[in-house]
């Protein structure tokens, strides 16, 4: 099942890339519309990543449920641990705690190797 | 200028910043600056958008107006282009900025160590006392980027 993205990530280059577990992997490749220093990626970039494979992670979980609310961003926090270099990013989300009104998301962007995460981030979606 | 390193003017800097990269995708632009602030716009645009039905931008693009806007601020604090890199960066959204509306990043940088800079700011949509939301961050800079194995300046 292809995740549907929304404009902004169709825009930016985000696509589908599989999934673990029933959760869908987004992925970015390097562009120059990602790019921040030269031949990394921008910060604002991976973000983007991050964000969108919350939303499709959650999205995903809630229809398996028969639930179709609007989802909201109430925070994001984001590290960043490694240089995004001129490849390929990948990105996971796992979904900590869905509530009723409120679900907490931790995701995950790495490149090359898998557990060797270039940025993580926690998000909590409203759900109204 | 007298001297021979200029020091940063955030004005200026934007007009090269937003012709590349990121930044020059996004078509953020130049707003407004004082000794330890910058504001960027980041224009509506139609490609941007969070949602299907809702003509409201996403809130990605609001992260990266955010961290440009960041980086400008800390450049101008310290009057120089050294490189940073992004370590935190957390935004805490009030509300969606309203239909059809630009957003604007106002980021203040309001310390500096050796090795880090703090800062913190808001997204707003015209009016600064109704925020679309809050950011606060730290960088490194990076004479020696702290979170690679390469040193910066080999790259």
């Amino acid at each position: 099942m292809n995740e549907r993205l929304p404009a902004y990530a169709r825009s930016l280059g985000i696509r589908q890339h599989g999934e673990e577990s029933g959760v869908p992997i987004l992925t970015v490749d390097f562009a120059r519309n990602v790019e921040g220093r030269p031949g990394t990626f921008h910060g604002g970039a991976t973000a983007g990543l991050l964000e969108n494979a919350g939303y499709a992670a959650l999205r995903m979980r809630l229809a398996a449920e028969g639930r179709d609310p609007r989802l909201k961003p109430i925070n994001i926090t984001v590290q960043y641990l490694a240089a995004g270099r001129a490849k390929p990013t990948f990105a996971l989300a796992r979904i900590t705690r869905l509530g009723r009104r409120n679900a907490n998301v931790a995701v995950e962007a790495w490149q090359d190797e898998r557990d060797r995460p270039i940025a993580t981030a926690v998000m909590n979606i409203l759900m109204a | 200028m007298a001297d021979a390193a200029q020091p940063f003017d955030a004005a200026k800097a934007s007009a090269f910043f937003s012709k590349a990269g990121h930044a020059g995708w996004l078509g953020l632009t130049y707003s407004d600056h004082g000794s330890d602030w910058v504001e960027l716009e980041l224009p509506w645009r139609e490609d941007l958008l969070g949602e299907e039905d809702r003509l409201v931008l996403a809130s990605g693009p609001i992260i990266s107006l955010m961290d440009m806007a960041s980086g400008m601020a800390i450049w101008q604090t310290v009057q120089s282009f050294t490189p940073i890199a992004t370590l935190d960066l957390r935004v805490d959204y009030q509300r969606p900025a309203r239909e059809r509306s630009a957003v604007w990043g106002r980021v203040q940088c309001y310390r500096t160590t050796r090795s880090a800079a703090f800062v913190r700011g808001i997204a707003h949509d015209g009016d600064r006392e109704d925020p679309v939301a809050h950011v606060a961050g730290v960088f490194m800079t990076i004479a020696r980027d702290p979170r690679s194995d390469k040193d910066a300046a080999d790259e």
